[in-house]
């Protein structure tokens, strides 16, 4: 790798606030609120240093990011330097109007996640029954003259239902759905234990996902993102640390992965600061794990390192306690027994009959 | 459905927006979730993919902006591929 790679993409993560709460939220156990936000001139001049950095795609996420009103703001000055926006929306607070002035300010495109094909699973996941609610915002997305992209996370409690979810993006009229199994991080790994599927379960799924994606292929692209637990080796998450994208937090702090801000050993830095520039090219943190001169055995001396890069750092972190040691979820690594044993949890019979589901609020204690 | 019918007329689909990369120099097409590197006629086409010109009118722009004389069936191909990925609409 020659140089200072040139990051793609950016996550603005624009809010934590969020009418849901759903039990596998990316976002941290220790949620910020609204008087921690960025303002708006702050925003804005991130976007105009990450367009100088060589960002292409705007993601503004959160939370719920319409819960900001100068969400508009924001999409016109992507548009003005060129930048294509998506928005990744639960949906709830999307009105005809809102879907309308964010079009005209510029937004490129959306993504509308569900939690299951009906108002219950709303709200076992999601603690809301709002589920009307996005089927009207799917509605307004396709009417502004958007294309629809849809989300589900799949994990044990809905991986049964995976027909009549397809056959809900489908009536929708979604152009391409995710079908994103839960990763195990902050709220979604203190529910693992509710959350992670046995092989059977899993197995029927990846049928209907293949038979569903062969259907319907002429209509709408069908992705699988992998449950990295049941696979011999890691991801190669976000293409290695701080290689192709960057995630702004609703504070400022910038980290190059959505849920590296549980990595409590490490200080990441934040745009109130510093500019993106330094943070991107020259941070402690950003520099930690770039390339694979940082790498430990079994990875350093591995064929793989650079397919998978060593796997994810927050999911080394979060379940070693140690953000540079090889992901566990890798066959070769020395901690693999800890997903093994999660593993061997979700096959029992009463996998996680005794547990409670936590849901992701900001009053939780950071458990 | 694509480019061959010559009266058609083809426009860049909603989700796809046509970048030059001042950071990378090179010509990109952007989509939701993926970046394609587009060459120079690839670029050149999708450029008058804008809904104002029918297929024919477009080759005859482009034979005539590199000085070139059989690029219809080039032109047609590649709409058609890109009709196919959704990058463009042809109405
Ligand atoms: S995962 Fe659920 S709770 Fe978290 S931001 Fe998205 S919609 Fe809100
Ligand atoms: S040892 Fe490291 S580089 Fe090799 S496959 Fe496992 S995680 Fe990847």
């Amino acid at each position: 790798m020659n140089g200072t790679p040139q990051p793609f993409g950016l996550l603005a993560e624009v809010t934590h606030r969020c009418p849901l709460h759903c039990v596998y939220c990316s976002n941290p156990l220790a949620l910020l609120d609204r008087a921690d936000e960025l303002a708006t001139e702050d925003w804005l001049r991130v976007i105009g240093q990450a367009a100088e950095l060589g960002v292409l795609q705007v993601h503004l996420s959160g939370g719920e990011p319409l819960v900001r009103g100068d969400l508009e703001t924001l999409v016109a000055e992507c548009r003005r330097l060129g930048l294509y926006t998506n928005l990744i929306t639960s949906g709830l607070g999307l009105t005809e109007s809102r879907a309308e002035s964010l079009v005209a300010a510029g937004l490129n495109s959306a993504q509308l996640s569900i939690q299951g094909d009906a108002a219950e699973a709303t709200d076992l996941i999601a603690a809301s029954k709002q589920f009307g609610k996005k089927e009207a915002a799917a509605r307004i997305i396709r009417d502004a003259g958007l294309p629809l992209n849809m989300n589900v996370v799949l994990h044990r409690l809905n991986l049964a239902r995976l027909d009549a979810i397809i056959d809900v993006c489908a009536r929708w009229d979604a152009e391409r759905l995710e079908l994103a199994n839960a990763q195990y991080y902050g709220w979604a790994l203190n529910n693992r234990e509710l959350l992670m599927p046995s092989k059977t379960q899993l197995d029927q799924a990846v049928g209907v996902y293949e038979r569903r994606k062969a259907e319907l292929a002429e209509r709408m692209e069908i992705l699988w993102i992998l449950p990295d637990y049941y696979e011999p080796y890691p991801k190669p998450c976000m293409g290695g640390w701080a290689q192709t994208a960057l995630t702004v937090a609703p504070d400022g702090v910038v980290y190059p992965c959505p849920v590296a801000a549980e990595i409590t050993t490490m200080e990441f830095a934040s745009v109130r600061d510093h500019d993106l520039d330094w943070i991107w090219a020259k941070s402690p943190a950003f520099e930690a794990f770039r390339g694979t001169e940082w790498m430990p055995d079994p990875c350093r001396s591995c064929s793989r390192k650079e397919l998978d890069f060593g796997g994810c750092r927050c999911q080394a972190f979060a379940l070693t306690g140690d953000a540079g040691r090889t992901d566990p979820v890798c066959q070769h690594s020395p901690d693999h027994h800890l997903v093994q044993d999660a593993l061997v949890r979700a096959n029992q019979e009463d996998g996680g009959a005794d547990r409670r589901l936590v849901y992701r609020r900001s009053d939780s204690p950071g458990v | 459905m694509a480019g061959h019918d010559l009266n058609a007329t083809p426009r860049l689909a909603t989700k796809a927006m046509l970048k030059h990369d001042n950071v990378r120099e090179v010509e990109l097409l952007l989509l939701p979730e993926r970046v394609v590197l587009l060459n120079k006629s690839g670029a050149a086409i999708l450029g008058l993919c804008d809904g104002s010109r029918t297929v024919r009118q477009l080759v005859d722009q482009l034979e005539h902006d590199f000085e070139a004389a059989d690029l219809e069936s080039d032109i047609l191909s590649f709409l058609d591929d890109a009709s196919g990925r959704g990058w463009v609409v042809v109405t």
